[in-house]
């Protein structure tokens, strides 16, 4: 059952994970983790983004303790993942990103499985449900290799969920996996996260983490490079978006500002004013554009602006302790 | 913080989970060893019964089926938990347990619980099997219990340990073939130690699978080549470097924790 109330209510002293200086270096020198601190609060849904080799697996892979950090500490609901292992890993229910699955069991010894190694005896009432909300009521009985991907990657999360773990961590759940699946997750985790469970998401869809996350780190090369709330990073961006569909070359002024995909391209402005501006250098140049569109930035620029700069963290980063500290304080003041 | 409440549980469920696993391909981990003893009995049996005498008054064939039966348990007790281990490593699917509060405590126990139970279920197979043919008599079956039950738990353990080692299959299969086949097979399964040239006899008994065979076997004949006291002495001893090297890998979570 969830140890704490709702996410919005005042924050607990207690943090849901607490990271404090965690560095992993592997064997032959590579730092995966570089100083990562931060805490995630009790009821939060809490996004962990970054691109490929940053440190997310690395990081979750300590929290679960299948790797050990080098130095530093990890916690769980005060629990340290080390010294206190066991109470630690009762508190966790870990989405792993890999399609694994063992081939002698069905769907349902499966999870029964699972519910014993937590102790947790006589789960059926809750392995229903868990199959109800995850749409495998119908495959209980199957042999796990009878089943297609989708509907392993369903099997993993109601594992993960079996013993009822007040923090979910869901590392990367939706690759590769088609809308329903996803709509399907995302409805269960959310309200997972209404009762009052803690949601750690590491994910490469953007717009689920925007959609999802109330606050967001973002990983590069082993450490924190943005901390804050969902809603400061987007407003930290420059807030408009131009985007156009054109076959001709744009103008230097413009093509240094753009991201250009095929045909795509986008233009950061901060007001009309900067818009116009734009559009009358296109104009100029002879730049024909078709299907033009002004919109809202979103985390994806965000990303790409912090993860683009060469060891900087853009406008919406803070160096880690910087940024933890700025965190502690909105999170002290309610916000 | 006390977690043993959980720990138990949780080690009873996977001794379930393992037990489970080998039972439901129970033709390839039970009958098929099961069918391969008896091979061994019949084709060695029908050359040897009249020409070679082990003990007085003793059979070749009856004196081959104690061998067969401890051979039996070794093999499958290390092929358990080896290859339980080595497959939910290569295909991913230790992460579920990595995961749980198990203790090593727990994993060992669990792992190696398992093991001694798919030894002894085979050994008791051929058992069952070869009794209807051999004559045999259970002179002393104290010895049989004790040396089955620490043989099942010696190779169970080793058995964990090659699968902890073990990244690829062929790595299994290299200290199965290299390692347990050999030591087993020139451990006195098919011959009286006695019967070997002295410098073969001295290596016969550094092997520790010598004093497992010898020993069983005298709980059915009342006579070994060693005394049984000996045996349970380097048995027992096994027992323990064998089991103290394997909790302490599985503590330092050595070749499954980062």
């Amino acid at each position: 059952m969830p140890h704490t109330a709702h996410a919005g209510t005042p924050a607990s002293p207690l943090p849901a994970i607490r990271f404090d200086q965690v560095t992993k270096t592997y064997r032959g020198g590579l730092r995966a983790l570089d100083g990562v601190s931060f805490d995630i609060q009790q009821g939060e849904f809490f996004g962990l983004l970054g691109p490929n080799g940053a440190g997310k697996t690395t990081l979750i892979s300590v929290l679960a303790g299948l790797a050990r950090a080098s130095s530093g500490r990890v916690s769980v609901l005060g629990h340290d993942v080390v010294d206190d292992y066991a109470a630690a890993r009762k508190a966790l229910g870990i989405v792993p990103q890999e399609l694994v699955f063992d081939p002698f069991f069905s769907v349902r010894e499966t999870l029964r499985i699972q519910s014993g190694y937590f102790g947790v005896k006589h789960n059926d009432a809750w392995i229903d449900e868990l199959l109800h909300e995850l749409g495998l009521t119908d495959k209980a009985g199957a042999n796990m290799r009878q089943l297609s991907g989708g509907m392993k990657r369903r099997v993993l999360v109601a594992q993960a969920l079996v013993h009822r773990p007040p923090v979910i961590v869901l590392d990367e759940p939706t690759a590769g996996v088609d809308v329903e699946l996803r709509q399907t997750l995302w409805h269960f985790i959310a309200r997972l996260n209404k009762q009052g469970h803690t949601v750690l998401l590491t994910t490469h869809y953007l717009e689920e983490a925007e959609a999802l996350c109330g606050r967001i780190a973002m990983l590069k090369t082993g450490r924190v490079v943005a901390l804050d709330k969902t809603t400061a990073l987007l407003s930290g961006m420059a807030s408009t978006m131009l985007r156009f569909k054109t076959d001709d070359a744009l103008p230097p002024a413009v093509a240094e500002l753009a991201r250009v995909t095929g045909r795509i391209a986008q233009v950061k402005a901060h007001d009309a004013t900067e818009v116009e501006q734009l559009l009358a250098t296109l104009r100029q140049a002879g730049v024909r554009i078709e299907d033009l569109e002004i919109g809202r930035a979103d985390l994806e620029d965000v990303f790409l602006q912090i993860m683009g700069g060469e060891g900087s963290a853009g406008p919406g980063a803070k160096p880690p302790a910087e940024a933890a500290a700025a965190t502690a304080q909105s999170l002290e003041a309610g916000a | 913080m006390n977690n043993t409440g959980f720990t138990l549980e949780g080690a009873g469920t996977l001794f379930y989970k393992e037990l489970l696993r080998f039972w439901k391909v129970a033709f390839q981990t039970v009958a098929a060893p099961v069918l391969t003893a008896m091979m061994y009995l019949l084709i060695f049996g029908h050359v040897l019964e009249d020409r070679v005498q082990v003990f007085p008054g003793v059979g070749y064939t009856s004196f081959l089926v104690p061998g067969l039966v401890m051979m039996s348990v070794l093999q499958n007790a290390f092929a358990n938990s080896a290859s339980s281990l080595v497959q939910s490593k290569i295909t991913g699917n230790l992460v579920f347990l990595l995961v749980t509060p198990l203790s090593h405590w727990a994993w060992y126990a669990a792992y190696v619980g398992a093991s001694m139970v798919r030894g002894l279920a085979v050994g008791s197979g051929v058992f069952l099997v070869t009794v209807w043919f051999v004559p045999l008599h259970l002179a002393e079956p104290w010895w049989i219990l004790i040396f089955a039950a620490l043989g099942a738990g010696i190779m169970g353990s080793l058995g964990l340990v090659a699968g902890l080692w073990a990244d690829k299959f062929d790595q299994m299969a290299a200290f199965q073939n290299f390692i347990i086949m050999p030591m087993t097979f020139l451990s006195g399964v098919f011959y009286s130690v006695q019967s070997l040239p002295g410098l073969w006899q001295v290596a016969s008994q550094l092997n520790p699978f010598f004093y497992m065979i010898d020993g069983f076997r005298r709980g059915f004949f009342g006579h070994s080549d060693v005394s049984p006291w000996l045996s349970l002495s380097v048995v027992g001893t096994a027992f323990i470097v064998v089991a103290g090297l394997c909790l302490e890998l599985l503590r330092r979570g050595y070749k499954l924790r980062a």
